[in-house]
């Protein structure tokens, strides 16, 4: 059998390296806040052919609009962040750029007080909180012991800070927003953790009841007997992720993408993090006793 | 239960069979010869059963617009926000149903202080009119005319002074056109109090103007010919067809208790919503095909039945969105995709402990401790999911949580596909594993 707890110091090497560079991240660029959070109004246009952004850029200035960007998206698609944006500025503007020689197709639009994004945050925060405090205690309860609920919900923070940090890379690097999908994507990282933690935590249980040996042993065991199933199911999410991100258009890129990181993190997290914490706290408990 | 494997193995292709047409599109085209599925329309008797499968779609998917309005609680008394919040949903949902949109949704949320009305209007990307419409206070009185007699200091002058004839003595209003202009006049029906004072009214005013005034202006001064008794009177200006449905339409919703404002506004145009749906299909089609595979190819036999489980998950999955019904939108086709990891997770794991198992007991035994032992960690992991789906779908309303539609969209497919993939996983692959492996053996 494989000594997995004996590389405890590697794990906490790799998750380390990855938790730092993103926290580096974090502090250095920030998150890029969706309008959806900060407020603000994005329009999707579709023109009948492409005439640049600066030409656009132009007639929301003419409109007295504050230009915060313009993208291009697929089909000839321009997407603009701008300011706040009333219903005359929004015919305006559509006449401004129709002036320029095109027809232009609003595909969406959508405006959001200062305000509201705000709400949505603290709301968030507090469902986090609320499921965390739930799933402690019904882990803690399934499995009669409070060391277990805990090293779950850790590994779920441990989940959590790699998906927000690389969230940072990407939206430094590719332009990635913070909008309500990636919240939605953050909360199912969560619950993804813990189903797979409970996983390996089960086959502890099972151990336990039949042999009795120490926590070390059975963790190695249950580690080495739940590996080839959580690589099974973590490829057959790789591949739904994967055909998800290449094919199924840019609404969901970065949704699709933060679930691809954080279902590879929830599966590696469960034995190397969840359990590794869960051995190492027993250890640590037995030492103090001794003294 | 008493049931043999064949006799379950006989109710689970009865009810693959019926899902399977629920699910299928309303029509499609087969091997070149186009295939229409007729809805539900049965007639026992008196009794007639009529049911539309069609799945609904979210307005992200089908486009539309999803209005958020504020309402102004400062002139209300502290302790009546809540009704009068109510009271500004109710006239909205009926302005809203009077503009003819098919399946709207109107709900409320307050959250620190801050008291809001959401609407959401399937298929509507013009949202201006829908906003002045929505938004608007509609005060409707009618005024009497004071004339001042010149005095040495000031000259003649006349001041408008509101009567106690309002809207809400108002019944209904609709649209006529004049018989003569053809233009179209507004006519009011007003209740049995209100005719009462608008006779007295006229009575007073006879040969006078009493001027109609909406939201602050005047909008119409038509001159009393005579007392009006009947209870029904006609407001004419120069208005087009569509000012005087719009004013209708807000005369008989009556008047808002507060004002309201747009905080934010989301449209989606049918174009991209058709898109994203197209370009999910198509992903979730290259990515089941893949799992399949991967799935034959890890597992033999084992893999081609958990390929038919999830086949079956997916038509009872679909037949229930459309049966229940499940508003589908973006965030919601993920949860049924996360669902459908979970449902073959729930396969690879009685798989990969049957392997374990095979060794030390019989084949046939071997199967069911596996399915036994699985149990209790899908048991355990789905419960935890659960617990997040219920905090997301906030079902009780708490004002603390998050009540926005698409992350409750995404609870609901989710927590719903955890359901269908215990019955999928645990009883429909495992009835279908004892049936092969009997067959197995008589060969």
């Amino acid at each position: 059998m494989i000594d997995w707890m004996k590389y405890r110091w590697l794990y906490l090497l790799i998750s380390g390296t990855v938790i730092l560079t993103g926290i580096f991240s974090l502090f250095k660029w920030g998150l890029q806040i969706g309008v959806e959070f900060k407020g603000g109004t994005l329009i999707e246009y579709q023109l009948s052919r492409d005439i640049g952004t600066d030409k656009i850029g132009q007639v929301v200035k003419e409109n007295g609009l504050e230009l915060v960007s313009i993208q291009k998206a697929a089909g000839n698609s321009d997407i603009l962040e701008l300011g706040q944006v009333s219903s005359a500025q929004r015919t305006s503007l559509k006449a401004g750029i129709e002036k320029l020689g095109v027809t232009a197709n609003e595909l969406s639009f959508e405006t959001i007080g200062p305000t509201a994004g705000a709400d949505l945050i603290k709301k968030t925060v507090y469902g986090i909180l609320i499921a965390a405090l739930g799933i402690l205690f019904w882990v803690a309860i399934q499995f009669k012991s409070f060391k277990f609920g805990l090293s779950a919900v850790l590994a779920m923070l441990h989940d959590s800070l790699v998906v927000i940090g690389s969230y940072s890379l990407f939206g430094h690097f590719f332009g990635a927003e913070v909008d309500l999908l990636f919240v939605t994507a953050l909360l199912t990282i969560l619950s993804f953790s813990v189903h797979d933690t409970i996983i390996v935590y089960d086959r502890i249980r099972e151990s336990k009841k039949n042999f009795g040996e120490s926590l070390y042993d059975l963790a190695n065991k249950a580690t080495s007997q739940t590996m080839v199933r959580s690589l099974n199911n973590t490829f057959v999410l790789v591949f739904m992720m994967v055909a998800l991100l290449l094919l199924g258009g840019s609404t969901i890129k970065w949704f699709v993408a933060t679930l691809l990181v954080g279902s590879i993190s929830g599966a590696y997290s469960s034995p190397f993090v969840a359990v590794s914490i869960l051995v190492t706290w027993d250890e640590l408990q037995k030492k103090f006793k001794k003294r | 239960m008493f049931w043999t494997p064949i006799k379950r193995f006989v109710l689970i292709v009865v009810l693959v069979v019926i899902a399977t047409y629920i699910s299928l599109p309303p029509s499609f085209v087969l091997f070149g010869n186009k295939i229409i599925r007729p809805d539900l329309n049965i007639k026992i008797g008196g009794l007639t059963i009529e049911r539309s499968f069609d799945l609904h779609l979210g307005l992200d998917l089908a486009g539309g617009s999803e209005l958020v309005f504020q309402a102004d609680m400062s002139k209300i008394p502290v302790g009546s926000e809540a009704t009068a919040l109510e009271g500004v949903k109710n006239i909205i949902e009926t302005r809203v149903n009077l503009f003819g949109i098919s399946e709207p949704n109107v709900q409320t949320s307050v959250f620190e202080g801050k008291s809001r009305v959401i609407v959401e209007l399937p298929g509507i990307s013009d949202t201006q009119q829908a906003v002045s419409l929505i938004g608007q206070t509609a005060q409707l009185s009618f005024a009497e005319i004071k004339e001042t007699p010149a005095t040495k200091t000031a000259s003649a002058s006349a001041t408008l002074v509101p009567t106690n004839l309002t809207g809400a003595d108002l019944q209904s209003a609709a649209v006529v056109f004049d018989s003569q202009t053809g233009k179209p006049d507004i006519s009011i029906q007003f209740t049995q109090a209100g005719g009462q004072k608008f006779a007295d009214i006229t009575g007073r005013n006879v040969g006078k103007e009493l001027p109609i005034i909406l939201d602050n202006q005047v909008i119409s001064a038509p001159v009393v010919q005579q007392q009006i008794t009947g209870g029904t009177a006609q407001i004419t200006g120069n208005f087009t067809t569509d000012e005087a449905k719009q004013l209708a339409i807000q005369l008989n919703a009556g008047a808002l208790p507060v004002p309201v404002s747009l905080v934010q506004e989301t449209t989606i145009g049918a174009t991209l919503g058709a898109l994203s749906v197209q370009q999910s299909i198509l992903a979730g089609v290259v990515g089941a095909v893949i799992v399949c595979l991967f799935m034959i190819l890890s597992y033999g036999w084992l893999g081609v039945i958990a390929d038919i489980g999830l086949f079956i998950f997916t038509v009872i999955t679909i037949a229930l969105y459309k049966l229940i019904p499940v508003t589908v939108t973006l965030p919601g086709i993920a949860g049924f995709m996360l669902s459908v990891g979970m449902a073959l997770d729930g396969n690879i794991l009685i798989f990969e402990r049957f392997k374990e198992e095979k060794p030390k007991h019989e084949f046939h035994q071997a199967l069911e401790i596996a399915f036994g032992r699985a149990w209790t960690s899908i048991r355990d992991a789905y419960a935890a999911t659960l617990i997040t789906c219920f905090v997301l779908a906030n079902p009780f309303d708490w004002s603390f949580l998050n009540t926005s539609g698409p992350i409750r969209g995404f609870a609901i497919t989710l927590a719903l596909g955890i359901f269908i993939s215990l019955f999928s996983g645990i009883f429909v692959s495992r009835n279908l594993l004892r049936v092969f492996v009997k067959e197995r053996k008589e060969k």
